[in-house]
C-alpha cells in the first residue's frame, strides 16, 4: 500500500469537504423551509393548494435528481427570456444550479416528512392550547411546530445524509467537491481504487459525524423522554420552594 | 433549428427523436432490472449472513451495508466503471492482448447498481424475515418438512410478501439512480437525451422529455407494485 500517495490524496480530497458540506447544508436548510410550506399546503384543506403541492411532490420524487439538475443547468439557458432575466447571473453558475436543484428535490421528500410530523401532533395538545386561549400563531409556534419538528427530526436526519450523498452529482456539472476532485485525481494518476476508496471513506466519516450530531440534537430536543434523574436536582428544588 | 417544432423534434418522424428516446428508456429499464436482480441475490445472502452468520460473517455483512449506504452511488459507479476497465485491461494483457479495453457500461452499471441496491435489500429482507411468525416455521417443522422445502414453501413466500413494500421502494430508487449510469457513456434514457440536446441545441425539450419518461416509468411501476402488494396480501389479516 502506498501510504504517501493515500495521505496526499486524502488531503487533496479534504479541500472538497467545505463545498460538499455547503451544498448539503444550504440546500437542506432552504429545502426544509420550502418543505414546511409544501406540507402546510397539503394540510391546508384548500383543494387547489393541496393539488399543487401533490403535483410538485409527485414530479420531483418521480424523476431522477440528475435529470432535474440537467433541466435547470443546461435546459433553462435555452430560452432567451431566461438569459435576459435578473436570475441569469445565478442560473449561469453551476454552483447555484446545483443548490437550486438539490433544494427543490429535498423539499419534495422533506414535505412528506414534515407532513407526517404535523399529522402526528396529538389533537388533545392543540385543544388544550386553544382552551387556554392561545392565538393561532402562538399555538403554531409553541405547540404544533415544536412537536412536529421533534417527530420529524429522525427522518429529517436521514434526509440530510441522503443530501450529502446527492451532492456528489454536482461534480457532473463541473463543481469540484469531493467526488469532482476524486475524478480529477483519477484522470491524472489512473489510481482508481485508492482514490475512490479514500473519497468513500471521507463521505462515511462525514455521514458518521452527522448521525452523531443528529442523535445529539434529538437527545437535546426530547427532555421528556429521558429518565427523570437527569433533570438537575437544583432546579427541582427551586421549583418546589 | 426550431423549424420542426416540439412534436416533430420528439416525435417519430424523420427528424424525430421519439424512437431513440424510447430505446433509451428500454435500456434504462434493462439496466435497472439487472441491477435490481443482482441486488436481490446479494440481499438474500446478506440477510442470511446477518441473521444466521457467526460474528465474523455478521461483522462483514454489517460493514458492507454500512459502507454502501453511506457512500454516494456515483462513487460506486465510477469505481466499477474505471476499476472494471483497469481490471479488464490487465486481464487482457496477461493473455497477450495489447492496449486499452473498456469495461462495458452496461456491465459496470448492473454490477454497481446491484452492489448498492444489495445493501438496501439486505436490510429489507432481514426486516421481513423478522416479522415472519415463528409459529409458521415451527408448524412446517412439526409436519416434517426439511429445511429446503420449508424455505421454498413457507419462508420464501412469507418473506417476499413482507418485503414487497420495501422492495418496491428499492426498485424506485434503482430506477432513478440508473440515470447516473449515463456517466459511463451507456446510451440509456438520460444519455440519449444528452445526445439529442447536443445535436439540436434544445436541451430543455430533451431533458423535460426525459423527465416525463422517467415519471411515466416510476408511476407505472409504482402502480403495478401496489397492485401486486394488494394481491399478495389478500390472505393476510390487516389492522
Amino acid at each position: 500500500m502506498d501510504i504517501p500517495f493515500l495521505s496526499e490524496t486524502f488531503y487533496a480530497l479534504l479541500t472538497g469537504v467545505p463545498l460538499t458540506l455547503q451544498l448539503a447544508l444550504l440546500s437542506t436548510g432552504a429545502g426544509a423551509a420550502f418543505a414546511l410550506v409544501l406540507a402546510a399546503m397539503r394540510v391546508s384543506r384548500l383543494p387547489l393548494l393541496d393539488a399543487a403541492a401533490r403535483l410538485y411532490v409527485f414530479v420531483f420524487r418521480g424523476t431522477p435528481l440528475l435529470v432535474q439538475i440537467f433541466v435547470i443547468y443546461y435546459g433553462l439557458g435555452q430560452f432567451p427570456a431566461v438569459r435576459a432575466s435578473f436570475a441569469w447571473p445565478f442560473l449561469r453558475e453551476p454552483y447555484w444550479c446545483a443548490v437550486l436543484a438539490l433544494t427543490l428535490n429535498t423539499a419534495a421528500y422533506g414535505s412528506e416528512i414534515v407532513r407526517g410530523g404535523l399529522l402526528a401532533v396529538p389533537y388533545g395538545q392543540i385543544e388544550a392550547a386553544r382552551a387556554i386561549g392561545m392565538s393561532r400563531s402562538l399555538l403554531l409556534r409553541r405547540v404544533i411546530l415544536p412537536l412536529a419538528i421533534r417527530q420529524a427530526l429522525p427522518a429529517y436526519g436521514n434526509e440530510l445524509i441522503l443530501m450529502v450523498k446527492s451532492t456528489s452529482l454536482a461534480s457532473i456539472i463541473t463543481l469540484m467537491e469531493i467526488t469532482g476532485i476524486a475524478a480529477k485525481i483519477v484522470s491524472e494518476t489512473y489510481r482508481i481504487i485508492e482514490v475512490f476508496v479514500a473519497a468513500g471513506a471521507l463521505y462515511l466519516l462525514i455521514n458518521f459525524a452527522l448521525t452523531r450530531l443528529i442523535a445529539a440534537a434529538e437527545y437535546w430536543l426530547t427532555p421528556d423522554l429521558r429518565p427523570a434523574s437527569l433533570v438537575p436536582r437544583r432546579r427541582l428544588q427551586e421549583n418546589a420552594s | 433549428m426550431n423549424s420542426v417544432g416540439l412534436f416533430g423534434l420528439l416525435g417519430f418522424g424523420p427528424d424525430g427523436w421519439g424512437e431513440a428516446l424510447l430505446v433509451g428508456a428500454a435500456m434504462t429499464l434493462a439496466v435497472a432490472a439487472g441491477g435490481f436482480l443482482v441486488g436481490m441475490v446479494i440481499g438474500a445472502f446478506g440477510a442470511w449472513a446477518k441473521l444466521t452468520g457467526g460474528p465474523v460473517i455478521r461483522t462483514f455483512a454489517d460493514f458492507y451495508t454500512t459502507v454502501l449506504r453511506g457512500v454516494p452511488d456515483l462513487l460506486v459507479i465510477y469505481l466499477f466503471y474505471f476499476g472494471g476497465t483497469a481490471a479488464v485491461s490487465a486481464l487482457a494483457r496477461t493473455f497477450g492482448a495489447d492496449g486499452y479495453i473498456g469495461m462495458p457500461g452496461f456491465v459496470a452499471g448492473v454490477l454497481a447498481m446491484g452492489v448498492v441496491s444489495g445493501a438496501h435489500q439486505t436490510e429489507v429482507f432481514r426486516g421481513a424475515f423478522r416479522v415472519v411468525s415463528r409459529g409458521e416455521i415451527e408448524a412446517g417443522r412439526a409436519v416434517g418438512m426439511g429445511t429446503t422445502l420449508r424455505f421454498r414453501r413457507i419462508v420464501a413466500p412469507l418473506v417476499l410478501r413482507h418485503a414487497l413494500p420495501g422492495l418496491s421502494n428499492v426498485w424506485q430508487l434503482v430506477l432513478k439512480e440508473s440515470a447516473l449510469i449515463s456517466v459511463t457513456g451507456l446510451v440509456e434514457l438520460l444519455r440519449q437525451s444528452q445526445v439529442g440536446a447536443g445535436s439540436t441545441g434544445q436541451p430543455f425539450d430533451f431533458y423535460i422529455a426525459a423527465a416525463m419518461l422517467y415519471l411515466a416509468i416510476t408511476t407505472v411501476s409504482g402502480w403495478t407494485l401496489r397492485r401486486a402488494e394488494r394481491h399478495y396480501t389478500r390472505g393476510a389479516r390487516r389492522g
